[in-house]
This record gives C-alpha cells, structure tokens and sequence, in this order.
C-alpha cells in the first residue's frame, strides 16, 4: 500500500539539501499551512454543496442544478458571492470580541481538521495524545460562539449561545467517553497507532457490543457537538433568527457556516478513525486473499468513502428527526447517554481485562 | 421498580421510532424527484390540471363560445380584469338580445381567484394550466378571449360543462 510519508520524506530531504534546517522546517510549514486552509477550503465547499443535495433529494427535489453540470459550481459561485459582501460594522457591539470570535471558530475547526489522517502517512498533527488533543482542540470553539452571542448585543444571539454552551459542554462528556471507551481497546491515544491496530480487524468488530455502543452514541453526540439538527436549537430559525451569528454578516457569517460544515466532517473522520478503522481497508482474519485485494484499494480512498458514508448519516439524521427542546436536549444527554456510556465504559473494561474482544 | 421499567421501556420505544423515521425518510431519499426541468424538459413538463394559469373562453370547433353577455363575471372580479362589451340587436325572431362584441381580460390584474368561472352561469370560461404569461410590455397582457368571428351557439345545443379544465400543458 502507498505510504505517503515517501512523498514527504522526499520533500524534506530535497529542501535540506539546498538550505539550512531551520529554513527548510520554516518553508514546510508555510506549505503545510497554505495546503491545510486550501483542502480546508474545498472540503467545506464540497460538503456544502453534498448538504444541498442530499437535503434536496430528501424532499424530493433536485437540488442546484443551474451553476456548472448537475449545480457542481454551485458553492463556489457562493463563495465568490459571500467574500465580495460587506461586512457590516454593527452598533453597539463589543467590536474587539464581536471581530475576534468567528476565527476562534474557525481556528479551533482548522487544529481539530489538521489531526485527522487522511491517509498512511498523509496525517499533519501526529503526537503520543493525539484524539485527546483532537477533541480538546475542538472545543475551543464553543468560546468562540460563546463570545459571538455575549459581544453581538442581542438576545436572540446570547439567547443561541448559551443553549449552545449548555449543549456542547454536555455533549462533549458523551464524546470524551465513547471515544475513551476505544482508547481502553486500543491502548493508546496517538491517532497514528490507533489505525495502525485496526490492521487485523476495525474497532468495532473486535470491541463488538460495547464499541457499537460507543459507536451510536459517539455519532449522536457528534452531531450534537456540530449544532446540527435534530440538535440546532442555538440557531434555530424560526425561534432565534439565526442564534448567534444573527448578527455577522459577510465572510464573518461565511466563517461560521464553512466551519459548522467541515466540524460535521471532522466529526465524521472520527467516528472513521475511531471506529471505522481510518483508512485501513477491510482487514479479516485468516482470510489473506481477500485482505490482500482489499489493499490494492488506496487508502485515501478508503478513508474518503468511510467519510462520506458518516456524513450522509449525520445528514440523514438532520433531514429525519425534529429539533429538540432544550430541556429534551439536556435530558438525553445527562438521563440517558452519560449513564449508557458510563455503563458501557465499565463493561469495555471488562472485557478488555477478561480477553474477551477479538 | 415501575419507573425503572418505563425508564428502559421508554428508551427502547425511542429508539425504534426513531428508526422508524429514518427507514420513511430513506425511502423517500430514492423517490423519484418532483422537479420538473423548465425549459430543458419544456415539452413533457407536469404542470397540475388544476393550475391557474390564465383564463380562456370555451369555444367550439365550429367557432363558437357559450358566452351570453350577462356580464356576472365581470360584477363578480373583485380587481375589475373583466370587461363585458356587449350590443343589443334584435333577432330574426324581433326580440332585442345582448351580443357579445369583445371579451377583454386584462392578465396582469387577474388575481387567480377563479370567482369569475364559478359564477358564469353558461360555464363559458375556464382556466387553463398555461403558465407561460411572461410578456415585455403590459399592454401585451391585455387579452380579447373571444376569438375573432365567434359567435354565441345557437340554442338547441346545450352547453357542455363536463369536458372543462382538461387541457394539457401545452407550450406555445
Ligand atoms: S380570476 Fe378573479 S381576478 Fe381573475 S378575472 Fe376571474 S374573477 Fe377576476
Ligand atoms: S362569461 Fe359567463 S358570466 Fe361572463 S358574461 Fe359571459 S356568460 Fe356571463
């Protein structure tokens, strides 16, 4: 399988031949960070476009079909729209916080986005607490919606982030537990090792029952974490405008929108790596034939294609299910998640002690 | 004890209703889509039998219409879109009879509210699903219904109402 560690093994070598070390790391990550923020980019233009469709298709509609064939230009004709608006300065704001909290937003999507391994060898971010710092990373932008409902001066906005902060804050016990529950299968936190151990079978054959326990429950709060339906409640529209971006207009707004969509990826690229095994193919044991043919799949394509299986259910999710009341919301995760995962947790224990996984 | 058990009931139930509503909405994922490509697909568009597109005058093949200038429509359009113009003459029996001489229907008022179909006592008018009304100048959207030459069927034939509002989209 093609290792991408040569290509940039290949690159770093090159450059420090031609020039001192300290020059070339400096170029690498001027590189690293031009190459992040473009895939950033089309990652959130492609999955904006994917949501128009499949929410299209989900009422029975075609979805944008004008801009380029079957609509495929669609968002970047936005793109170019939404950059060209005015950012409209607001009176009465916090000015300072009201700039600053769509890049906390953004800058918190962009680490936990740089942490993902796209595939063997093609990983940013890659250290002995890896997921850890992931999910950390991740939710620093609750600051930032934080800050945009408490600086914009209106009461649709605090009203959005506060639900926001209730939400998240809970939410993020049920992630940092299920995703626990597969670091004590697993025995380890860098998200480098945690593929590597899926090579025999992925994590949620070999934790069977309580790795699919973690699993659902890792998805439902995951798409609680993105403040996407069922769980929109801090912008739902027909009660709070918009929540707390009520107030941004412009690339502002165009911040929060890109990285509401790619944290449903990243989300997504969790429960890949986690679960799903990240871009190892379909590994089963004691069938060397089939694991081999299986290998001659790329691994970024295996990585993409599991992606995008969990991006469709968590936009499945969001185009099934109505939004939850607040009280509802808190319920679920503190009544019924928080106990299934302690639960759970304990169980995974137990079988990891006893021997009883695959 | 109880509320332990409707504590686990509940999560259960919960949870096959709402897989309940992701297997309808995953069938409805795969449905066939309702849109309807305008003008790619312009020949073959869907458009309901019942749209209201704009209004027409029933006319038979021998160019004749059911109208007898009594003017309800026209009490009855609550924008003032119809003008009656009619003329009194005397019949080859003597008596005086009111004749339609010009129809007029003005589209850009139209309301769409089919009150003047559903007064016509001689079902003389109908809506068509034509939806093609965009014109460049408005006094396009003044409208003469009665066609040129027509004139009112004689009596002996009643007027047939079953075979109204059946007209297909076509496009012009
Ligand atoms: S549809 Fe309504 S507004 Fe239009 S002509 Fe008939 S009565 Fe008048
Ligand atoms: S269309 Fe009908 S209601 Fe109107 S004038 Fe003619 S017969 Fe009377």
């Amino acid at each position: 399988m093609f290792d991408f560690s040569v290509v940039t093994t290949w690159i770093d070598e090159g450059l420090r031949g031609i020039m001192p070390a300290s020059g070339a790391i400096a170029i690498e990550c001027v590189l690293i960070g031009v190459l992040l923020l473009a895939v950033y980019a089309v990652f959130a233009l492609v999955l904006i476009l994917a949501e128009r469709k499949v929410c299209a298709a989900f009422q029975c509609r075609l979805g944008p079909n004008r801009v380029g064939p079957w609509g495929s230009i669609q968002t970047v004709a936005d793109m170019v729209k939404i950059i060209t608006k005015e950012i409209i300065s607001i009176r009465h704001v916090d000015s300072f916080l009201h700039n600053l909290a769509p890049f906390l937003v953004i800058i918190a999507s962009l680490l936990a986005f740089s942490c993902i391994p796209f595939a063997k060898g093609l990983q940013i971010l890659d250290f002995n607490v890896g997921i850890l710092f992931m999910v950390a990373a991740s939710s620093i932008g609750i600051v930032g919606i934080l800050l945009a409902g408490w600086s914009s001066n209106n009461k649709f906005s605090l009203i959005g982030a506060m639900r926001s902060g209730a939400q998240m804050i809970s939410y993020e016990l049920s992630i940092g537990l299920s995703i626990m529950t597969i670091v004590v299968l697993s025995g380890t936190m860098q998200i480098s090792e945690l593929v590597e151990s899926q090579n025999d079978l992925w994590f949620i054959f070999k934790g069977h029952i309580p790795a699919c326990i973690a699993f659902v429950v890792y998805l439902i709060a995951g798409t609680a974490e993105t403040n996407r339906g069922p769980f929109d409640l801090p912008e739902a529209e027909s009660e709070l405008t918009a929540g707390y971006h009520t107030e941004y207009s412009g690339m502002h707004f165009g911040f929060y929108y890109v990285a509401e969509f790619v944290n449903m990826f990243i989300v997504a690229a969790i429960a890949t790596t986690v679960f799903l095994g990240g871009w190892m193919p379909l590994h089963i044991p004691g069938l060397d034939a089939f694991n081999q043919a299986m290998d001659y799949i790329p691994s970024l394509v295996w990585f993409l294609a599991k992606s995008v299986v969990m991006v469709f259910v968590i936009m499945w999710f969001k185009w099934t299910f109505p939004r939850l009341r607040i009280d509802q919301l808190i319920r679920l995760e503190w009544k019924y998640l928080l106990p299934l995962n302690l639960v759970n947790l304990i169980v995974m224990v137990l079988i990891v002690a006893l021997g009883w996984h695959f | 004890m109880n509320s332990l058990v409707k504590y686990f009931s509940d999560f259960f139930s919960a949870l096959k209703s709402l897989l309940t509503g992701m297997k309808t909405t995953l069938k409805v994922f795969f449905r066939k889509k309702t849109t309807e490509l305008y003008p790619e697909k312009r020949g073959s568009l869907y458009v309901a039998e019942q749209f209201r597109g704009r209004l027409e005058m029933v006319h038979t093949e021998d160019n004749h219409h059911h109208c007898v200038a009594c003017g309800i429509c026209q009490m009855n359009c609550p924008n003032g879109t119809i003008q009656v113009e009619s003329q009194t003459v005397t019949n080859a029996e003597g008596k005086s009879e009111k004749v339609l001489v010009a129809y007029r229907y003005d589209l850009g008022k139209c309301l769409f509210c089919e009150l003047c179909v559903r007064t016509c006592p001689h079902h003389a008018i109908r809506f068509t699903n034509r939806f093609e009304n965009a014109v460049f100048t408005r006094e396009k959207l003044a409208l003469v219904l009665n066609r040129p030459g027509s004139s009112l069927q004689p009596k002996p034939a009643k007027p047939a109402p079953a075979d109204t509002n059946t007209n297909p989209a076509k496009p012009e």
